[in-house]
């Protein structure tokens, strides 16, 4: 789950980590008031969503007056926020944040990730901080130092100065910035965080350690015992069919494609997908219904997959296990007929009471299309979209048709590739 | 022959009374021959009952003391599945297998941590993992045991249903199993890639091993690496999410592309540069490894 940078910084400060003085606000009057009570001579707007690259983006302005509170606010309140991690049709801003104006003398970067092969928490911590800390990663792997942490001990202070040193912390702020990387880690550690990141970490002209941006990401397993955590989710920031998977307990999430994919197990449900692509199509979900699927989870997840407007044609594929074929049959004969299923359904069953569920399949009537491999199943779903496709039309005229498809796939590959950087 | 398991080992089942540890106890029992093997089961609040016959003890050490158990089966809710496994290991068993979904990360650090300066001689499996089968011996776990075939190929795999899927094609194509091995999707886990291929590669009864991997993390680039210089017997391997976009969390806590690292990409590279055969067709994996075989 993730979290604004405001309520980051709220948590920040309950483990004695300085942050600028700042208050959220959902109303132009409110940003405006926010600035008066600060006070001082400068104040930084910042739009609070999820994603980063904000300031890159227009979401981040410094304003000399009230009056540019005012503009500021008004401009980045409401507006569709696009930034590297937005996608293209980026993010709507519902909250700032106004804060008091820093003196910077130094960015620095920090963060804390668990490490999959020490199997610890690990301290990144970067001189190049403000930037890309990816790039930094990629470019000058030498400017990112790295200190894994004993979860008896914690961070220990000598650890901590050290980095705050190599890093490039004058001598004077070095016990501050030890202090406050320790604080950082105990909140990874007791808040059970995924990622805590902060950057720029900076040195003010006054000698100061600050954390100026503040990025918390919590461990979804974990929030059973982090009530506190649950209460600041703000729904606005995620993508609505995900949320709406997420009550049936079904795992989803959009993608550009044109075939929606309804897959029992996470790594069946990739292997799926990229048998799409092999065959020449686009996945337009991921979609796990997990072990224990009911008629009722699978219409869920045929709604679900049929609200979003791209969805061509339908794949699923089960592998019986726990589960039985004839159960998952009945469940999509139903859902088919309750959503009025209008796009081609391609079925493929595997395991156990497969031919009993092949067989609910068959009598129902519906036009499902059967398939016997995954191969196969990929291979169908990919041309039945054709078919459908070229019906309208005699065929010498839908062949053209299918570059301009082509040429949009690779527009959205492109995009993706963009994101990653 | 087989690795981890087989029909002399001995099994308990800690959360043996609830629904899920209920259910899988009982076919899993029922397969070959789990009727010797599953003699135990664990719940703190009910030692001296039993389920169907199999007695229930209050406690790992008790249920091993008293009989014989060497490996235990792990079902306990999330919160309270990572001090299942640690009992397990305090017990020194030599296998502790945790199907259990959804424990938080940190729990699994200390545990992993505590393991490790402890030089504990439990092997860890999962958690979140489908479990191990040797075919015609003995199951544990939740995968469907008709669907293997008793024989000489390993398989491990991060993925459950993925596993069954490579399996059900190898069984499809006449080849049969050694051992399947599921080793889990989390990011903190028990035994990995790497660690089932050394066993795989010492024991007499496999002749190939299929891997199979997902995005996120390193641990195919780091078994491939090991492949490389060790192996002795030919492998093959699929990486599932080539279409996955960074960011995003597909399913497993840990199939998630971040940083740039971790692609599907990178790790068939790597997997093709040190010797393993790899298919980007996922209905194929059956018939690339029988393409291997001598």
């Amino acid at each position: 789950m993730k979290i604004h940078e405001y309520q980051g910084k709220e948590i920040f400060r309950r483990y004695g980590v300085p942050t600028p003085h700042g208050i959220p606000c959902f109303s132009v009057d409110e940003a405006v008031a926010a600035a008066g009570s600060l006070g001082g001579k400068v104040w930084v707007v910042k739009a609070q969503i999820h994603a980063g690259g904000r300031g890159k983006g227009g979401g981040v302005k410094v304003a000399k007056s009230l009056e540019e509170v005012r503009a500021n606010a008004k401009k980045i309140l409401g507006m569709q926020l696009v930034t590297h991690q937005t996608g293209p049709e980026g993010q709507k801003v519902r909250r700032l944040l106004v804060e008091e104006g820093a003196d910077i003398a130094k960015e620095l970067y920090v963060g804390l990730v668990v490490d999959r092969v020490s199997q610890r928490v690990v301290l990144m911590a970067s001189s190049e901080g403000g930037m890309d800390i990816e790039e930094v990663a990629a470019k000058t792997p030498g400017k990112i130092h790295r200190v894994a942490v004993d979860p008896q001990a914690g961070l220990a202070e000598g650890d901590a100065r050290a980095v705050a040193k190599k890093i490039g912390v004058p001598e004077g702020a070095l016990g501050d910035a030890a202090k406050l990387l320790q604080g950082l880690y105990r909140c990874f550690w007791e808040m059970d965080a995924s990622l805590v990141e902060v950057n720029p970490l900076i040195v003010t002209r006054g000698g100061r350690v600050l954390a100026l941006d503040a990025k918390i990401n919590f461990d979804d397993n974990a929030l059973f015992r982090h009530d506190d955590v649950v209460a600041m989710r703000d729904l606005d920031e995620e993508d609505p069919l995900e949320i709406e998977a997420s009550k049936y307990g079904l795992s989803y999430i959009s993608l550009d494609g044109s075939i929606g994919c309804m897959v029992n197990g996470a790594g069946l449900a990739m292997a799926t997908m990229d048998t799409i692509k092999l065959y020449g199509g686009a996945p337009a979900n991921f979609l796990d219904v997990g072990g224990g699927a009911t008629a009722d989870k699978v219409t869920a997840a045929f709604k679900i997959m049929l609200s979003n407007p791209k969805v061509k044609a339908i794949l699923v594929n089960i592998f019986g296990g726990i589960m039985k074929c004839d159960t998952i049959a009945t469940g999509v004969v139903t859902a088919a007929r309750e959503v009025k299923l209008s796009v081609p359904l391609v079925v493929r069953m595997k395991g156990t009471n497969e031919d009993l569920g092949k067989k609910i399949l068959k009598d129902s009537g519906l036009p499902i299309i059967s398939a016997d491999n995954m191969a196969q199943a990929g291979e169908k779903a990919v041309a039945a979209i054709k078919a459908k496709q070229a019906k309208p039309k005699p065929r010498p005229k839908a062949k053209p048709r299918k570059k301009p498809a082509k040429a949009k796939r690779k527009a959205a590959t492109k995009v993706k590739k963009r994101k990653r950087k | 022959m087989s690795i981890l398991i087989d029909k002399n080992s001995r099994v308990m089942t800690q959360g043996i009374t609830g629904n899920t540890g209920q259910f899988h106890t009982r076919t899993s029992r029922d397969y070959a021959n789990g009727r010797n093997c599953y003699v135990a089961g664990v719940n703190p609040k009910k030692a001296g009952e039993s389920f169907e016959g199999i007695p229930i003890y209050g406690t790992v050490r008790d249920a091993k003391d008293k009989t014989g158990a060497n490996v235990s089966v792990i079902y306990v809710p999330p919160p309270f599945a990572a001090a299942a496994i640690w009992e397990a290991v305090e017990a020194d068993l030599d296998l502790a297998i945790c199907i259990t979904e959804g424990i938080p990360v940190r729990d699994m650090v200390e545990v992993r941590d505590r393991m490790r300066k402890q030089n504990r001689r439990t092997r860890l499996l999962g958690p979140n993992c489908p479990g191990v089968i040797t075919p015609g011996e003995l199951k544990i776990g939740i995968m469907p045991g008709h669907i293997h075939k008793a024989g000489r190929v390993g398989v491990v795999s991060r993925s459950g249903t993925l596993t069954y899927e490579a399996v059900a094609q190898l069984t499809e194509l006449g080849v049969g199993q050694s051992t399947a091995v599921g080793i889990g999707g989390d990011p903190v886990n028990g035994l990995k890639h790497v660690d089932v291929l050394q066993l795989f590669n010492d024991d007499p009864g496999t002749d190939a091993v299929i891997m199979i991997g997902e995005i996120g993390g390193s641990d195919e680039e780091t078994a491939a690496e090991w492949v490389k210089k060790h192996m002795k017997k030919p492998v093959v391997g699929f990486i599932a999410g080539v279409t996955a976009p960074p960011g995003k969390r597909m399913g497993h806590a840990g199939a998630i592309i971040s940083g740039g690292k971790g692609t599907a990409q990178e790790k068939l590279a790597v997997m093709s540069a040190c010797g393993i055969k790899v298919t980007r067709n996922p209905a194929e994996m059956g018939k690339l490894l029988k393409s291997v075989l001598r």
